[in-house]
């Protein structure tokens, strides 16, 4: 029963580990993302306008895949 | 027509398992309950082992109760959880006896006692377990459940209730209730009918001209919506058939957000409800498959140019995403939505937590907790409008998947 205890809250201090980890993974795509399409831009302004919409649809797809972990996260932590 | 009629059928499902997805989770916090009495029960039978497992049930019990509830520590999840979640009432502010609330109707159906409304100032008690004087409801942890469980037992005493087991073979309790995110949505509602209907009798009155006033600010965001989102995914033609309904969407979400974010009003968080972006996923999911047309359903089932001993990899991932992107759809808002609030909510409860160890920390760390708040609430202005955008671009994009005409 002890045991099992500690292990319960460990793995609340995981969880809390994972939505950082998700946020590392989110962070580094995001910022791939963002740095390709400024170095485009900066290329060729005249693409501006469709360099930014397709900037925004990838980096809501892997948001998209971060809250995912985000929301397990908060789940353990809080189930 | 067929088909139509299975999708009609899922979206009525799915609004229907809301209703008892809701009820499940009202048993849920009954078995916790039972839990706990257990856990209790062996203590006081005597059994010096069980001492860690009463501590953690004691936890548990901790983190269920509302912050205000109790004096001395202060818990920042349960807090933080009652401010995100739906509720009965806006909550306006103070705790406990003081607390001020506007009180919203509750609608209740079950078999033992009908059709039931009254407002929810209705329920009477301390802490987080609530009664109507009529003993026949019991709000407890913010779900309305029947008293006693089942109605040949006493419903007077919440005692019994809790000791029953058994709960999912008790009636059935539907709820109706106005609560604060359906009251949110109301006002939405009614604001964007009032000022949509405004905007367009100005251009019916004084057709050709300049727009003013509302109609100005409008104007603009109506045109980011149709220049920027439509007619780049869908085409002219097909954007003005989908228009209507990213317009509503967008709208509809970016006004929701905005609410959201408006300080002592009781914190509206609508679009970081799952439910309510169920709803609006499941009409993008619909949307989609009903105006697939025959080039969508082809490369949906047999993608061209893919050699064959690929296909049992490739074809169950299509089926998979068809379903899937609505699905992401709901969590990126939902999840963006409640982070930001959660964000909020803990800048504050950090004030409390410091505030508890001496006056002097809890004002320290307020001046300082109080800018990052101001500067969450300048981030969350744009992710308010940010998330309207991309919800709505994404819909947009499916629809274009979906109407897309073969060109090779």
């Amino acid at each position: 029963m002890e045991l099992l205890t500690i292990l319960l809250e460990i793995g609340q201090g995981l969880a809390g580990l994972g939505a950082g980890a998700a946020a590392i993974g989110a962070g580094l795509g995001v910022g791939r993302i963002g740095g390709s399409a400024l170095e485009a831009m900066a290329r060729q302004p005249e693409m501006a306008g469709d360099l930014r919409t397709n900037m925004i649809i990838a980096a809501a797809l892997v948001e998209g895949v971060a809250l995912f972990g985000a929301i397990i996260c908060l789940l353990v932590a809080l189930g | 027509m067929s088909t139509r009629f299975n999708h009609l059928l899922l979206a009525l499902s799915l609004g229907l398992g809301h209703v008892v997805w809701a009820q499940h989770d009202g048993h849920g916090t009954h078995e916790s309950h039972d839990a706990h009495t257990t856990t209790n029960a062996s203590q006081d039978l005597g059994n010096a082992g069980h001492e860690a497992s009463h501590e953690g049930g004691h936890d548990a019990e901790h983190s269920g109760e509302h912050a205000g509830a109790e004096k001395g520590s202060f818990d920042p999840s349960p807090f933080i959880i009652h401010h995100v979640a739906d509720a009965y009432d806006i909550h306006l502010w103070g705790e406990g006896e003081g607390a001020v609330h506007i009180p919203l109707p509750v609608i209740l159906y079950s078999e033992a006692h009908g059709l039931d409304v009254f407002m929810s100032s209705a329920f009477h008690g301390h802490g987080d377990v609530k009664h109507t004087e009529d003993g026949k409801y019991v709000l407890s942890h913010g779900h309305i459940s029947l008293a006693g469980g089942h109605a040949h037992e006493g419903h007077d005493d919440y005692a019994s209730h809790e000791d029953h087991e058994g709960h999912d073979h008790g009636p059935a309790l539907y709820d109706f209730s106005i609560t604060k995110s359906v009251f949110g949505m109301l006002l939405i509602m009614t604001l964007l009918v009032l000022l949509f209907g405004r905007a367009a009798a100005s251009y019916r009155k004084n057709p050709g001209q300049a727009p003013k006033g509302l109609t100005n600010v409008l104007e603009p965001l109506v045109m980011f919506v149709r220049d920027e989102i439509a007619v780049p995914s869908l085409g002219d033609q097909k954007a003005k058939k989908f228009l209507p309904f990213l317009l509503t969407v967008f709208f509809f979400i970016l006004f929701a957000n905005l609410l959201g974010l408006i300080p002592f009003i009781g914190g509206f968080n609508i679009t970081g409800t799952v439910g309510i972006t169920a709803v609006m996923a499941t009409f993008v999911f619909l949307l989609t498959t009903l105006n697939g047309n025959k080039h969508y359903w082809g490369h949906l089932f047999w993608p061209p140019g893919v050699p064959v001993f690929v296909m049992p990899i490739i074809i169950p991932i299509e089926i998979i995403g068809m379903f899937l992107k609505p699905i992401v759809l709901m969590i990126r808002l939902t999840a963006n939505i409640t982070a930001g609030h959660i964000i909020i909510l803990s800048f504050v409860s950090l004030v409390l937590i410091f505030g508890e160890t001496s006056a002097v920390a809890g004002y320290g760390v307020g001046i300082f907790s109080t800018a990052f708040m101001i500067f969450m609430y300048c981030i969350e202005l744009l992710v308010a409008f940010l998330q309207a955008f991309i919800f709505t671009l994404l819909a947009a994009i499916y629809f274009g998947e979906a109407t897309h005409e073969a060109h090779h």
